[in-house]
């Protein structure tokens, strides 16, 4: 190979760009295919323009050999198959001296916006390439340009395009797989890009974060993973429609909103499957409601949507607090308020998730930390909520929702649909019994013996209507009471780390968080993590011995108003001095930010 | 073999729950509990088997008043937590009481994608042309002209036609009914439950509080002169102009109802991993 110095590095960043119809994000997905199949870890993020179909497209992605949950602060590589309006893309995909641009010349120069940071540019003809190979895209000649610039086999991208194009057919298929091959091996003639460290040890994935472990040994980046096939190539969204079915729902009525359709069109399919059923409701206070209804009957049920949908449904979240149904509604946030920024990510539903409704309304809030945490995470929820009859709204992100990963397949909690049930012909039946757990038996219509009637109007123990202090009183204490007893284990937060800088964070900003406290950790800096999965009920106990011994807190999100610092400071005693570092999206919080915040502040 | 023993058959009185209605003396609500009860009874139902499913107004107050699983919910939903119950549990009988603030107005949507799915529910519209619950306003069924607070001289908005949008909207089975003869109601409410798919009843149930003139309405209801049919464009014509009095089955077709086979899939979870697997 004629190679010059290769920069060795334990993560690659690469884009690719187009216009609508370019084939962007297949080529992305199919490079990630490739990635996973040779045994390295990675991530695709999705990015587009307003338009609904066809508009300018970017698919981001990250290599390693550890499991990534975040993007890196900067891209090695940017390929356009055309530059069509990727200026929009400026921000989203940081470049700089280090950075190498691929462009066809034919499509002009690549934008401004990159070339003034100093990436350097080569350019390789994609469109005259693949009409030299009748029925070929030029979206394969990047992909196999792609993989070859990083290192990837070139075995694994003729199994991974073969496997995706069998429906195509032979002459599709040939010409393809021809187009590929045509633009892996032009990427021996192209400036070096960076190569992926070893593996730390074969067989084994080195389990730190990128950023951890800056001491692999370089050179033998040839080395790709045996056995790495049990892992999962997913994105957050079918993540949390799997948690969904694996904490038992078999119900869902929901209404499509981006970013969270793809849950339901997992769902779909899935639920029947299994023995249940999704319906596609008229607008969301119709799917709300029909879940409310079909757990009322003993199913458990789910729903997902974004922020607009959320905020139609509030008044029926109450109505699930007050009649004990228990519901799951997963928020999958995009940028907000109103319409906001549908396709992109942000975490501005804290507020209305543990604050937004009516009434004294003690509800279970969950948070997934990574795209794997969204089965686990939303497993867990369905078991709460139905273990509490309670609505529990699971926090999750077009980050996690819309990216797709390779990860370690989550392990199953364990944690069924648990709801305690009245039995047949139980004696002077009362629903909304005061219990010591407040935990109270719930009657499926169909027992004989115990029928009753839910209500959202406050009730007495029977559920019968009442206004009365006492009865409303008692009420509002078994509903507050059974969420504050339960013993939610360990679960309710990730604490990593040690130190008097403590970062709490939770949701999407974990990855660069942790990230970013590998670094400072390679530098000396001792600082620890904490991401809450459970944000409501609030654990004031269990975050006071977190954060015992902490001199300083920085509170790490995502939005305008610094929506988890408040509420922080709300609810929690926090140690020593508290700061919040937070930006709104569409950006992700970087690690570099974050790191630059420690770093900062611990010198100071 | 021996003979089983017979149960004796269910009464209506079985379905009255113990606790009083706090509606007026006289409201026509009363009736249409006594034909739930009767309806219930005369088709032999068991009360753990049925569910009554309600939003918010006089007439939502219905389940506590009766003996079988209830379920009040918010304003204006009830048709969608009623479609979630039944869809989920398709066993139950699942019978919906709703008013016309509640049914025609705040749930109009609802109102309309239930005729259009046609689940296998049957939907009561206690109609009183007023929001009786909070104090006299007026409905989308209230008269134009009608005085009252909140629209002094009348809204002068025409009245919505609940029977010909149900119908238009793809309603199964459409009947009007009157709260002044609770037998006759009953007779609907179970013609009503027994149709498979949507079944779709307007009970003429007047509100003595606010608005008393409907005392009058029992000089005016009367048997519709024609037996229902199942061309939904002549029962459309027949509604559209009659007076509004005419009582009795005015349509009935034969839709298939809407019902995902919920229970028959049989695989684990752990089977949907193969997808994700590389
Ligand atoms: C979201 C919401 N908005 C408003 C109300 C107040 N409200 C209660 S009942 C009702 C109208 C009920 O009218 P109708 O359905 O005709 O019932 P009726 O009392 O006449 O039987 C209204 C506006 C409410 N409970 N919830
Ligand atoms: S206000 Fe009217 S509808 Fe309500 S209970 Fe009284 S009479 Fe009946
Ligand atoms: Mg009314």
């Amino acid at each position: 190979m004629s190679r010059h110095r290769q920069k060795i590095k334990d993560s690659i960043s690469i884009a690719i760009t187009g216009s609508g119809g370019a084939g962007v994000m297949t080529a992305g997905n199919l490079l990630l295919e490739v990635a996973a199949q040779a045994g390295w870890y990675g991530l695709m993020v999705r990015s587009s323009g307003p338009q609904i179909r066809g508009g300018e497209a970017a698919a981001l992605l990250r290599f390693a050999h550890a499991p990534i949950e975040c993007l890196d602060d900067r891209f090695d590589v940017l390929i356009g198959i055309d530059w069509q309006n990727i200026h929009r893309f400026a921000d989203e995909i940081p470049l700089d001296g280090a950075s190498v641009m691929l462009g066809d010349p034919d499509q002009g120069e690549p934008p401004e916006v990159f070339a003034k940071v100093g990436a350097s540019y080569a350019p390789l003809p994609f469109k005259q390439m693949a009409k030299a190979i009748p029925g070929s895209w030029p979206n394969m000649i990047a992909l196999g340009l792609a993989a070859g610039l990083v290192g990837l086999p070139a075995d694994s991208v003729k199994s991974v395009l073969q496997k995706s194009l069998k429906k195509g057919g032979g002459e599709k298929m040939a010409a393809n797989l021809a187009a590929a091959e045509a633009g892996y091996a032009a990427a021996a003639n192209l400036p070096a890009v960076p190569r992926l460290a070893a593996r730390v040890a074969p067989g084994a994935s080195q389990k730190t974060a990128p950023g951890a472990s800056q001491k692999s040994a370089p050179g033998a980046n040839e080395e790709f993973a045996p056995g790495a096939d049990a892992r999962w190539l997913i994105t957050g969204n079918q993540a949390a429609g799997y948690g969904a079915v694996r904490g038992g729902v078999r119900f869902c009525a929901a209404y499509p909103i981006t970013p969270a359709t793809e849950v339901l069109e997992w769902l779909a399919p899935a639920l029947p499957k299994v023995g249940g059923a999704l319906v596609q409701a008229e607008d969301e206070l119709a799917s709300i409601n029909m879940i409310i209804g079909a757990s009322y009957g003993g199913v458990p049920s789910l729903t997902a949507t974004s922020g607009p949908g959320l905020s139609l449904m509030t008044e029926a979240l109450g109505l699930a607090v007050a009649a004990e149904v228990p519901i799951v509604v997963i928020d999958v946030m995009r940028g907000g308020p109103s319409t906001g920024i549908p396709a992109k990510s942000e975490q501005s539903d804290v507020n209305i998730a543990v604050n937004g409704l009516h009434g004294d309304a003690p509800r279970l809030v969950v948070a997934p930390n990574s795209i794997a945490d969204c089965v686990t995470a939303t497993q867990w929820a369905v078991h709460l909520a139905e273990a509490l009859q309670c609505p529990a709204i699971v926090l999750s992100d077009q980050y996690f929702g819309q990216t797709r990963a390779v990860v370690d397949p989550p392990a199953d909690i364990g944690a069924a649909a648990a709801r305690l049930k009245a039995s047949a012909g139980a004696e002077g039946y009362k629903r909304y019994a005061i219990t010591a757990s407040g935990i109270s038996p719930m009657a499926i219509p169909g027992t004989p013996g115990t029928a009753y009637t839910a209500d959202g109007l406050e009730h007495n123990e029977r559920g019968l209507p009442s206004s009365q202090s006492g009865d409303h009183i008692r009420q509002l204490d078994k509903r507050a009471k059974k969420l504050a007893q339960y013993d939610y284990g360990e679960r309710w937060a990730e604490i990593e780390g040690e130190g008097e800088l403590a970062l709490v964070t939770f949701g999407s900003c974990t990855g660069a968080a942790r990230e970013a406290l590998a670094r400072a950790a390679a530098e000396g800096i001792k600082a620890r993590l904490v991401s809450l999965r459970l944000l409501s009920p609030s654990q004031p106990e269990r975050l006071a011995a977190a954060l015992a011994g902490a001199k300083r807190v920085l509170v790490v999100e995502q939005n305008h108003t610094g929506q988890l610092y408040r509420y922080l400071r709300a609810e929690y005693d926090l140690p020593g001095e508290v700061r919040s570092f937070r930006h709104p999206g569409p950006l992700p919080l970087r690690p570099d930010e974050i790191h630059q915040q420690i770093t900062a502040w611990s010198r100071s | 073999m021996n003979a089983p023993a017979v149960a004796a058959p269910i009464t209506a009185q079985a379905f009255k729950s113990d606790y009083k209605p706090i509606w007026c003396p006289g409201c026509g609500d009363y009736s249409v509990l006594s034909s739930f009860t009767k309806a219930f009874a005369k088709l032999d139902l068991q009360p753990e088997n049925v569910a009554v499913v309600s939003g918010i107004g006089c007439s939502s107050r219905i389940p506590a008043y009766t003996n079988c699983y209830g379920f009040h919910g918010v304003h204006g939903r009830s048709l969608a937590a009623a479609s979630g119950l039944k869809l989920a549990r398709p066993e139950l009988t699942v019978v919906v009481a709703s008013g016309d603030g509640d049914g025609y107005s705040i749930g109009g949507n609802h109102f309309l994608h239930a005729c259009r799915r046609n689940v296998d529910l049957t939907y009561v519209v206690m109609d009183n042309h007023v929001y009786g619950m909070t104090k006299g306003q007026p409905s989308p069924t209230t008269e134009p002209d009608w005085d009252s607070k909140l629209s002094p001289g009348g809204t002068g908005l025409r009245t919505f036609h609940p029977l010909v949008i149900a119908l238009a909207a793809g309603a199964n089975f459409v009947a009007r009914a009157f709260s002044g003869d609770p037998n006759g109601t009953a007779d609907i409410i179970a013609d009503a439950i027994r149709t498979p798919g949507f079944s779709f009843v307007e009970i003429l149930s007047p509100c003595v509080t606010f608005r008393p003139e409907q005392r009058e309405w029992k000089q005016l209801a009367r048997p519709a002169p024609v037996t229902s049919t199942d061309d939904a464009a002549r029962a459309a014509r027949r509604i559209m102009t009659d007076d509004g009095f005419n009582i009795g089955v005015l349509y009935k077709g034969d839709r298939k109802p809407y019902q995902p086979p919920i229970g028959k899939g049989k695989k684990r979870p752990s089977d949907l991993e193969a997808e994700f697997a590389l």
